[in-house]
C-alpha cells in the first residue's frame, strides 16, 4: 500500500476538526435536552420528561410550522413552476427582470420584507392575525428557489424541440405541459421542493415579525423557549425539531433518485 | 379503415406560395418561395447552413408562420394558420427529441397516446413499428441507453407511428459518424420507397441528397437556386453556386476562338461554346488523361491515393488547379507533366 505523506493526516485532521466543530454542539445540544439537570451534568441522569414538557406546551406550533411549509410548497409549485417555465421560454429584457426581482426578498433582509407587509397588509386585522399572513411571507421568501432549480432544469434541456416533437405527434398545449415539461423538469421540481420546505420550516427572521401569540411557528417557539425558560427544554425542543426535519429530508432524498421509465405493457404480455 | 395496414389512399400534395420568412430580429431567413410537392415523392432541400432550408421544413411543419401573404396548401387546402399539432406530419428532428421520461415503447406509442387508440391496438402497433425498424429488442430501454443510430431509429418509428400525411426530416443523419450514415442512408432510402408516404428531407450533405431525393431544391441565401432530379442538378446546373456545391466542379478561364476553348493550359474543342465565353466548367470524371498531349497540359501538384483510384490535382496554370481521379494503375508522382482530354460535351458554361 502507498504509505500517506503528512499532507494527507493534516488534510483529516482538518476536515475532522471541522465537522467536530459543526456536530459537537448539535449532539451537546441535543444531550441536553434529555438530561435532567444540563447545570449538575450528564450525571444527574437522562430523561424524557423536557421532550414531553415540549410536546404538551409547543405542539401547535410544531403543526403550525408543518402546515405553513406544506402550503407554502403548494403555493411555489403552483406559481414557481408556470412562471419557471414561462421565463425559460421567453428570453427577454422583461423576462430577465422578472427573474432579478423574483430574488429580491432573499437579498432584502427578511426583517425588512416583514416591515413591508404589515405597513401594507397590518390594518387588514383578520389577515394580520392570520396564519396565512406568514404564509405570504414565507412564499416571497422560498418561490426564488423554486424557480431558479426548475428553470436551472429547464435550460439545461432542450425543451424546446422537445416540446415540438410532441406537438408533431398531436399533442396540445396542455398534454405537452403534463406529459413531456412536468416529467422531464422532475429533478428540478423535487431539488426547489426540498429547499422550499426546509427554509420554511426553519424560517425564524421574517416570521419572528409576521406572528401573533397564537400563530407562533417552531422556530419562533423555539427562540422564545430558550429566552424565557430553561435552558433543557430549549435543547429538547431542537430534539424535536430535527426528528421532525430529518425524515421530512430523506423523505425528499429517496423521491429525488431519478426513476427509470416505467415500462410499457406491450401485446406479447397482455393477459 | 383499418387501424394496422399502411395503405393510405392517396399520398399527400403540399404546395408553398410566396412564402417567406423574417424573424422578429428582423433576419430575412427566407425569400418568398414557391414551390410544389407531388403525392409520394421524396423531396430533399439541400443547402449550406443559413440557406433558409430548415425555415421551409419548418413552415411546412406548422413550426413557423410564413410572412403575411405566403400560404401553405396540403391537398388543396390551406393550413397556414392550422397548428402542427392539428396537421398530422410525422417530424424526425436533428436532435431527434426523443422523451427521456419515456421508453423506446413509450415514445413510439406517445403519438397514438395523444389520438386516444385503445391499449390493444397501441401495443399492436408499437410492436409492429418496432418490427419495421428492428428494434424490437430495445422497447423497454430508456433513451438515454441507446446509440445514436438506436435514437434515429427510435425518432423514425415514433414518426411514422401516427400514420402522418407527410414525414418531414430536418439533418436526420448529422449526428452519426459516417459509416452508420451510409447504412441508415440505404435504409431510409427503402423504408420511404416502400411506404409511398411524401417525404421532406432537409441536408447539407450533397451525397445524401443525390441517393434519397426523387427532386432535389437547392437553396442558397433564402432562394431557391434550383429545383430539379439528382441528374439534371448534377449535369445541368443551373449557376455556379449550384455546380460548385454539388459535388466537384473543374473551372478554367479563358475565351472561345472558333469552337476552341483557349486557357493557360492549353486548346479545348468545344463546337457549341456559346458566344462569348470566358469560363468552363466540367466534372473531374470527365476528364481521361492523354497517351502523349492532350488538350491541356500541366503538372501534378499533389495527388492522394483513395484505394480503387487516385486523385489528382494538376496546375494548368490557372488560379486553381484541376480535380481529376485516374486509376491506380498508372505510375504517377508529384511534379509529372501529364497531357488532359476532356469531353466537350459535359462543359458546362456558367458566367457570374
Amino acid at each position: 500500500m502507498k504509505t500517506r505523506g503528512a499532507s494527507f493526516f493534516l488534510q483529516l485532521a482538518f476536515t475532522l476538526i471541522v465537522c467536530a466543530f459543526l456536530i459537537v454542539p448539535v449532539l451537546l445540544s441535543m444531550l441536553a435536552g434529555l438530561t435532567e439537570n444540563y447545570l449538575v451534568g450528564i450525571g444527574s441522569g437522562l430523561t424524557l420528561k423536557w421532550v414531553a414538557n415540549v410536546w404538551d406546551n409547543y405542539r401547535d406550533t410544531m403543526f403550525l410550522s408543518l402546515g405553513l411549509a406544506v402550503a407554502c410548497l403548494a403555493c411555489t409549485l403552483v406559481i414557481g413552476v408556470p412562471a419557471a417555465y414561462v421565463l425559460a421560454k421567453r428570453q427577454n429584457m422583461f423576462t430577465r427582470a422578472v427573474e432579478e426581482l423574483l430574488v429580491m426578498p432573499v437579498a432584502v433582509p427578511g426583517l425588512a420584507t416583514a416591515l413591508a407587509l404589515i405597513v401594507t397588509y397590518g390594518a387588514l386585522r383578520g389577515f394580520r392575525t392570520s396564519w396565512t399572513f406568514i404564509l405570504v411571507g414565507h412564499v416571497l421568501f422560498t418561490l426564488p428557489f423554486m424557480v431558479r432549480s426548475v428553470l436551472a432544469v429547464m435550460s439545461a434541456i432542450d425543451l424546446k424541440t422537445l416540446e415540438e416533437g410532441a406537438a408533431s405527434l398531436g399533442a396540445g398545449f396542455r398534454q405537452r405541459f403534463f406529459h413531456i415539461v412536468l416529467p422531464n423538469c422532475r429533478s428540478g421540481i423535487v431539488a426547489g421542493s426540498l429547499m422550499v420546505l426546509t427554509l420554511s420550516v426553519g424560517e425564524f427572521n421574517m416570521t419572528w415579525l409576521l406572528h401573533t401569540p397564537l400563530n407562533k411557528t417552531l422556530p419562533v417557539g423555539l427562540a422564545d423557549a430558550y429566552a424565557s425558560l430553561r435552558l433543557e427544554i430549549g435543547s429538547a425542543y431542537t430534539l424535536v425539531f430535527f426528528i421532525m426535519i430529518v425524515p421530512l429530508l430523506l423523505a425528499m432524498q429517496a423521491i429525488a433518485t431519478p426513476r427509470k421509465p416505467r415500462p410499457v405493457r406491450r401485446e406479447d404480455e397482455t393477459p | 379503415m383499418s387501424q394496422t395496414s399502411d395503405a393510405r389512399e392517396k399520398p399527400l400534395s403540399i404546395v408553398l406560395e410566396k412564402c417567406a420568412k423574417t424573424f422578429a430580429d428582423g433576419t430575412r431567413a427566407l425569400e418568398p418561395v414557391d414551390l410544389a410537392i407531388n403525392g409520394g415523392e421524396t423531396i430533399v432541400f439541400l443547402g449550406p447552413s443559413g440557406c433558409g432550408k430548415t425555415t421551409t421544413l419548418r413552415i411546412i411543419a406548422g413550426l413557423e408562420q410564413p410572412d403575411a401573404g405566403g400560404r401553405v396548401l396540403f391537398d388543396g387546402e390551406d393550413v397556414t394558420n392550422l397548428a402542427i399539432e392539428k396537421r398530422n406530419v410525422g417530424m424526425v428532428f436533428q436532435s431527434y427529441a426523443l422523451f427521456p421520461n419515456m421508453t423506446v415503447a413509450g415514445n413510439i406509442g406517445y403519438g397514438l397516446r395523444i389520438k386516444g387508440w385503445s391499449k390493444a391496438d397501441l401495443a399492436k402497433r408499437v410492436t409492429e413499428m418496432l418490427a419495421l425498424m428492428r428494434i424490437e429488442r430495445l422497447a423497454d430501454r430508456a433513451i438515454d441507453q441507446l446509440s445514436g443510430g438506436q435514437r434515429q431509429r427510435v425518432a423514425l418509428a415514433r414518426a411514422l407511428a401516427v400514420r402522418p400525411r407527410a414525414l418531414l426530416l430536418d439533418e436526420p443523419l448529422t449526428a452519426l459518424d459516417a459509416r452508420l450514415r451510409e447504412d441508415l442512408r440505404v435504409e431510409i432510402d427503402d423504408l420511404l420507397r416502400s411506404l409511398n408516404i411524401t417525404t421532406i428531407y432537409v441536408t447539407h450533405d450533397q451525397a445524401e441528397a443525390m441517393a434519397l431525393g426523387d427532386r432535389i431544391v437547392v437553396m442558397q441565401q433564402g432562394r431557391v437556386a434550383q429545383i430539379g432530379t439528382p441528374r439534371d442538378i448534377y449535369q445541368q446546373p443551373a449557376n455556379a453556386f449550384v455546380a460548385e456545391f454539388v459535388g466537384t466542379m473543374n473551372k478554367l478561364s479563358g475565351r472561345v476562338e472558333g469552337g476552341i476553348f483557349v486557357t493557360a493550359g492549353g486548346r479545348m474543342p468545344w463546337p457549341e461554346a456559346p458566344a462569348g465565353a470566358t469560363r468552363v466548367m466540367f466534372r473531374p470524371e470527365d476528364v481521361s488523361i492523354a497517351v502523349s498531349d492532350g488538350h491541356l497540359n500541366g503538372t501534378i501538384a499533389s495527388l492522394f491515393f483513395l484505394g480503387d483510384r487516385v486523385r489528382l490535382f494538376v496546375d494548368v496554370g490557372d488560379a486553381q488547379p484541376i480535380v481529376i481521379e485516374a486509376s491506380n494503375r498508372r505510375k504517377l508522382s508529384r511534379g509529372d507533366r501529364i497531357g488532359l482530354s476532356v469531353d466537350p460535351r459535359s462543359f458546362v458554361a456558367i458566367d457570374h
